[in-house]
């Protein structure tokens, strides 16, 4: 079993068993692999706490109701496995600052937190714009040749590489 | 903007939500094998000078595909095609990618990036994503009665929109999947 305490997997190898894991989704859960749904249903589920009932009445949780469902557990397995790989490599970090952001931009960790935080707010808005994320879109998606997700993932690494190259070329 | 019921009707019993953790617990055990889980690796893909993340993705959904439309033409699997559109799709992938940059993970690896230990993703990021989609809930009607109906096309797939039988599409596309990978290889990329 010396294969699990493996830091790395060749992405091919990686990539054709997320390419498998989908073939069975499909036929077990018929649906695909995708996850940022999950996460506009627990920010949903949080601004009722904060600010009560009446959030769940809104257009956007009638159409994507404030339940845990089954892509719900599959965001929350997603932090179970990946934990459960970085240990048995040794990989497990708890760390701020990405070694890359640092050498662009510093040690700063309350820097680095305030772009992430910037950042998510874009992903987040973005992925529920475009109605699917990199796996919903990006693979899922464009595995079963959607028109939409094809568009989609392609303007997502538009996006990315034009914000990456702004972000270390022209800020840093 | 989208026509067809949600997933919202699904069985959601205890027996259909350990599956759903069983499969993200693989997924994410994957992501994090394939390095997907790191910052530097999503960013370092972004800056055109790690191209781990598009072996992964690509080689899944070469595999994904060949496999899923073969269970399809067996009639064991329905396709599953989120509907779309021009501003849908080209807007909102836009935005998403300016995020993706900045924030240097997606939905779903910053899951696998907080199991990873990384404290920007589980701190910084997770806020972030819920602040922004809950901006999104706020403004949807809004949004959905304006901008997101132009150039609405609805669920549709490359076969369907060629008028073609689903394998000119699928064959095609593996051969250039591949020949694009092997091409990086050789490339040292």
């Amino acid at each position: 079993m010396n294969y699990l305490t493996e830091l790395r997997w060749s992405p091919y190898l990686v990539g054709a068993g997320i390419g498998i894991l989908s073939w069975f989704s499909f036929l077990f859960a018929k649906q695909p692999i995708s996850c940022s749904t999950s996460f506009a249903r627990t920010s949903g589920m949080i601004e009722r706490v904060l600010r009560g009932k009446k959030v769940q009445e809104k257009a956007y949780y009638q159409k994507f109701k404030l339940i845990v469902d089954w892509q719900w557990m599959l965001v929350v397995g997603i932090v179970i496995g990946s934990f459960l790989s970085a240990l048995l490599s040794g990989d497990l970090h708890l760390q701020w600052v990405p070694d890359l952001w640092q050498s662009a931009f510093g040690g700063n960790p309350l820097l680095r937190m305030i772009a992430a935080m910037i950042g998510g707010i874009f992903l987040g808005f973005g992925a529920r714009w475009a109605n699917g994320c990199t796996s919903g879109h990006g693979i899922s998606g464009t595995l079963q040749l959607a028109v939409s997700s094809w568009i989609s993932a392609i303007c997502f690494f538009i996006g990315g590489i034009l914000a990456a190259y702004f972000i270390y070329h022209i800020i840093a | 903007m989208e026509k067809r019921p949600t997933n919202n009707h699904k069985k959601s019993n205890k027996t259909n939500l350990i599956q759903g953790l069983i499969f993200g617990i693989l997924f994410g055990f994957l992501l994090q094998k394939g390095g997907a889980t790191k910052y530097d690796i999503i960013a370092g893909q972004l800056l055109l000078t790690d191209f781990t993340v598009v072996k992964i993705m690509l080689s899944a959904v070469v595999t994904g595909m060949i496999g899923i439309y073969a269970m399809k033409a067996m009639g064991w699997v329905k396709l599953d095609i989120k509907p779309g559109g021009w501003s849908i799709n080209v807007i909102g992938g836009m935005i998403f990618g300016a995020g993706f940059a900045l924030l240097g993970y997606c939905p779903g690896t910053i899951a696998g990036a907080i199991g990873n230990g990384y404290l920007d993703a589980a701190i910084g990021g997770l806020i972030g994503i819920w602040l922004g989609t809950a901006l999104f809930a706020e403004l949807y009607p809004r949004l959905d009665r304006g901008i997101l109906k132009k150039g609405y096309f609805g669920s549709t797939t490359l076969p369907q929109l060629f008028k073609v039988n689903d394998w000119l599409v699928v064959l095609p596309v593996s051969a250039l999947i591949a020949l694009l990978l092997w091409w990086m290889e050789r490339a040292g990329l």
